[in-house]
């Protein structure tokens, strides 16, 4: 069957791939546009790592038709840091050893700054039911919910 | 011929596609149907995206509420109108999943899942269904439940039903075995509205218990002209397993299902924490 194209943001920049019409947003962003942040996890919505924002929302690439994208903002991990500054949040996984292995951390940093945009001063249980979606088999949770709590704190003292 | 999509640009010309193609399947949030198509269970016909802004409206101010099918559990639960029901779309997946999940999907989702659905169910909701070009018609949510299992087609456009006139009076829970997200092992919801001291009207609805979310019925009467009392309380968890059919799956036992539900209803209805 013919290819249909699709156009959307990527991160700031306007990107287009022509892709198989029921693609999903994961397998464009990673075959088709060389982005490989999100990764294929499960192709289940059950495990987040190909958490991505749509329009400042955290949706799952797995399970987004990628042709639903279409002239819309869709932003990955890549897209954090600032030239050579990464983003609070990505400080504060590394200060607080959030990554282990480091196959959920795309989908978390995108999970933890859909939050922190919406409310930057998140109680605990906010925290941890923002990352509900999100599995790590790696750290136990803890530094990943200490990491987002220390990136809220940090987004304060800078606004200090 | 791999799967190839579609847009309707109108709730009608959906429910015409649909109605005139069975190999049409409607594409809502996707969360159910992706995964169908990612793990090739769906390998051909045609995926049906609506793009009509009809299909996402919410008439929430009123004393009647109408949702459209392709609302988001996180539309409802950033609703203030609708503060009653975001126990319910909260307790559906995490935030991803509440971003994309629609309320159309959840009338179709398949057992353990579909606990938006069994908040309406206590609430009473019309269904409109529209098939063909024709205007929608409405049908109660318990019937379209039944009709489902045997294969409606067309399209759902949207619920309606009354706000309870008191937010307390309505209640939901969801059991389950992860938190702060896990599937069901079973959801209830109730509303029992209050004259003078007194239930009129009691719905009480399951999920979990039966292949479709179900009316407690046996509940519903044991409560009905009663005061919300321990006599009554009482009675209704002696009736808590009338009309249920639950199975066994991954989540829970069937024998496990029965014997805890009489526990969580009578916690529902006292108002008690878990
Ligand atoms: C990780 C994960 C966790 C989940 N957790 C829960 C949970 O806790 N509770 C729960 O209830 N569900 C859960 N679900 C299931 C699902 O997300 C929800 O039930 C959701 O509401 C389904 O809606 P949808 O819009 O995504 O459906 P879709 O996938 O778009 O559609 C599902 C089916 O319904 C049909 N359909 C949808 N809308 C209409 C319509 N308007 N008219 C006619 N047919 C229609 C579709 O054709 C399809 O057959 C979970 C799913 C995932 C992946
Ligand atoms: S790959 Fe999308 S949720 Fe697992
Ligand atoms: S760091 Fe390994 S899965 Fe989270």
């Amino acid at each position: 069957m013919a290819k249909v194209p699709v156009q959307f943001r990527l991160n700031g920049s306007d990107r287009a791939a022509f892709i198989d019409a029921a693609d999903n947003l994961l397998m464009t962003l990673r075959r088709g546009l060389n982005e490989f942040a999100p990764k294929y996890g499960c192709g289940q919505g059950t495990c987040g790592v190909c958490t991505v924002l749509i329009d400042g929302e955290p949706q799952l690439s797995c399970l987004t038709l990628a042709v639903a994208c279409e002239g819309r903002h869709v932003e990955t991990a890549s897209g954090m840091a600032e030239g050579p500054n990464l983003h609070p949040l990505q400080v504060a996984f590394m200060d607080n050893f959030a990554a282990q292995c480091g196959f959920c951390t795309p989908g978390m940093l995108m999970a933890a700054r859909a939050l922190l945009d919406r409310n930057p001063k998140p109680s605990r249980e906010e925290v941890i039911e923002a990352i509900a979606g999100n599995i790590c088999r790696c750290t136990g949770y803890e530094p990943i919910i200490n990491a987002i709590l220390a990136a809220a704190g940090a987004g304060d003292q800078k606004r200090a | 011929m791999p799967l190839d999509v579609r847009v309707a640009t109108s709730m009608a010309e959906a429910a015409g596609i649909l109605t005139a193609d069975q190999r049409t399947k409607l594409l809502s949030g996707g969360t159910l149907m992706m995964r169908d198509v990612n793990e090739g269970r769906l390998l051909d016909g045609t995926l049906l995206r609506i793009t009509d802004p009809a299909y996402r409206q919410m008439n929430t101010s009123g004393a009647r509420i109408e949702l459209g099918a392709g609302v988001t559990m996180a539309m409802v639960s950033n609703n203030r109108d609708l503060a009653f029901l975001h126990a319910a779309a909260r307790s559906i997946g995490g935030p991803a999943i509440r971003q994309m999940a629609t309320i159309g999907g959840n009338l179709f989702a398949q057992t353990p899942y579909g606990d938006f659905a069994v908040a309406l169910l206590a609430l009473d909701a019309q269904v409109m269904v529209q098939s063909g070009y024709g205007s929608a018609r409405s049908m109660p949510l318990d019937e379209f439940l039944g009709a489902r299992e045997r294969g409606v087609s067309g399209l759902v456009a949207g619920v309606q039903f009354s706000k309870p006139q008191n937010a307390a009076d309505f209640r939901f829970r969801k059991v389950s075995r992860v938190k702060p997200k896990g599937i069901a092992v079973m959801s209830i919801a109730a509303h029992l509205p209050n004259t003078g001291g007194r239930i009129s009207q009691a719905r009480v609805a399951y999920g979990a218990m039966a292949p479709t979310a179900v009316r407690a019925r046996g509940v519903e009467r044991a409560l009905e002209g009663k005061a919300l009392d321990a006599a009554s309380i009482q009675a209704a968890k002696a009736a808590a397993l009338e009309g249920t059919r639950p199975a066994t799956d991954a989540i829970a036992s069937e024998w496990y299902r029965r014997e805890v539900l009489p526990v969580h209803l009578g916690r529902l209805l006292t108002g008690e924490g878990r």
